[in-house]
């Protein structure tokens, strides 16, 4: 890979909304109209550069696509993450009545178990490029994940913080990792809030506040993954959970910049979004056919979802109305049908952002939105093991015997379920 | 009314590096006018050219996003916190 200058294939950071130039420092909102930067690229560098007899012969991780992605030199954190499974999920598509539908399955990402991971190995890369001895975040979770084990790995000190209302799974599974996790007696948003005015008076680097252009872009290798898992083409749908909006817009960037440098041919997508019921300004807005979101207060059990207040809600409305998509949001009780339904036809156990995705596509499909001869890949961003708390009690139960046979098949001759199974 | 403003850092260039700066005023759209006035530009950066609050800010009252509270017709009373924020990304 040749690195002709300091800051890679960067060029700078731009404000999104006025186009303002800044430099390539952890800094994350224009000064002007508080609008979000973004990084810049030398497209036509990367172009020479990111071939796809160059990626194939690379590594199967998501740093295969290097150049789009926000770092001065390699990798040094995360340098295993992605490339996860694309599965071609015909038994689900077969329930949903839709042609062909395949899962992107981040349950299963490295190490952490959710999409996370993508994000803050290049937050975290980059943190070490600008410096930084200490990482941070404001995280419904699997962002709390993945930072404090990261770190971890990379000798980083972390603080995450954290609702206090979080699915006892995802807490624990930021202490292992010896993270100070802070627990905030409140919502995502308000963490949020008390993130942003300690990130003013901390040097720290927070991967979603002042690290946020460049962790932001780490999204964008999981649309990669499903081009080239594809065979290097778009698929005619993808539907993508929303918290924020955020991997909405990246998984939709990833498809641009694909096309942008001949590495896919264009052609004509949608990328629906999915929220549940109880957390939904995003689908809202646009069902409503608004191009701006009114903040609700989250009350789901989807809470990696629970962004009352989303920041990249309206470029998320943007991109839905520009591929001439849709949103479509689910209730609790269909988060756990769609958890199940993905389980019992795939073998992937998805957390409650997963059951989000598969019943709003359900709900897509069902009404036409997403026609039953198109394809479609469901974007499932983290792991049901991390909120067993969702669906306990909900997923059937166990049958409890002595251990005997005479049991078993006493119970067996009860039961015309289990009677059917044999 | 004295109430406090949290400045964010972007704008703290404006206000000499200050992070805590007490106004007076008896609603939100008061703060920012009077901001103005100590802070010649500050305006133009919350607000957008029809006087909306710029999308990409969030104003709080003691932790209270001004969209559910009258937006810059909230009252304020003695003492009352206000945080301006830019919006943050998910997690």
């Amino acid at each position: 890979m040749i690195m002709e200058k300091h800051d890679g294939f960067m060029k700078a950071l731009k404000c999104r909304e006025c186009g303002r130039e800044y430099p390539l420092a952890a800094t994350h909102v224009c000064e002007f109209d508080f609008g979000p930067l973004e990084v810049a690229y030398d497209y036509d560098r990367i172009k020479k550069s990111l071939t796809r007899a160059a990626i194939e012969s690379r590594p199967q991780t998501m740093w295969r696509y290097r150049e789009l992605l926000p770092i001065a030199g390699a990798p040094t954190v995360g340098c295993q993450v992605g490339f996860t499974p694309l599965v071609k999920a015909d038994r689900l598509a077969k329930r949903l009545g839709i042609r062909e539908l395949w899962v992107k399955n981040d349950a299963v990402n490295y190490p952490t178990l959710s999409f996370k991971d993508r994000v803050v190995s290049v937050a975290l890369s980059r943190s070490k490029e600008l410096g930084f001895k200490t990482v941070a975040c404001a995280s419904t979770g699997n962002l709390a994940n993945s930072v404090a084990a990261n770190a971890a790995a990379a000798g980083l000190k972390s603080f995450v913080f954290i609702p206090s209302d979080l699915e006892q799974g995802k807490v624990i599974n930021s202490l292992v990792y010896g993270a100070n996790v802070i627990s905030i007696k409140g919502h995502y948003d308000e963490v949020n809030r008390l993130c942003a005015e300690i990130a003013g008076k901390f040097g720290w680097a927070f991967v979603n506040v002042n690290m946020r252009p460049y962790y932001a872009e780490g999204s964008k290798s999981m649309g990669f993954e499903i081009l080239e898992q594809l065979g290097w083409r778009i698929p005619q749908h993808t539907v993508v959970p929303m918290a924020s909006g955020s991997l909405l817009t990246k998984i939709h960037k990833s498809y641009q910049e694909f096309v942008k440098i001949g590495l896919v041919r264009d052609a004509k997508y949608h990328v629906h979004g999915a929220q549940p019921t109880g957390c939904n300004p995003i689908s809202a807005a646009q069902k409503a056919g608004l191009d701006f979101f009114k903040p609700v207060k989250p009350n789901t059990i989807a809470k990696s979802l629970a962004i009352g207040t989303p920041a990249d809600g309206f470029y998320a409305l943007k991109v839905m109305k520009e591929t001439g998509a849709s949103a479509e949001d689910v209730t609790d009780d269909e988060v756990r049908e769609g958890i199940r339904l993905l389980a019992e036809c795939e073998g992937i156990f998805a957390e409650t952002a997963g059951g989000v995705t598969v019943g709003v596509a359900k709900k897509l499909i069902a009404s036409g939105r997403i026609p039953a001869n198109d394809s479609v890949v469901l974007c499932v961003t983290g792991n049901g093991l991390k909120t067993l708390d969702a669906v306990a009690g909900h997923v059937g139960r166990t049958r409890d015997i002595k251990p005997s046979l005479r049991e078993f098949e006493a119970l067996i001759n009860s039961e015309a379920e289990l009677a059917a199974a044999i | 009314m004295s109430v406090k403003v949290r400045i964010p850092t972007p704008l703290r260039k404006l206000t000499n590096n200050e992070e805590l700066v007490e106004v007076s005023a008896n609603t939100i759209g008061e703060v920012f006018t009077e901001l103005q006035t100590l802070y010649p530009g500050i305006q133009e950066r919350l607000l957008d050219e029809k006087g909306e609050v710029r999308r990409f800010v969030n104003v709080y009252v003691n932790e209270e996003d001004i969209r559910f509270l009258q937006n810059q017709q909230t009252p304020l009373k003695a003492g009352d916190e206000i945080s301006i924020i830019p919006a943050i990304a998910g997690g």
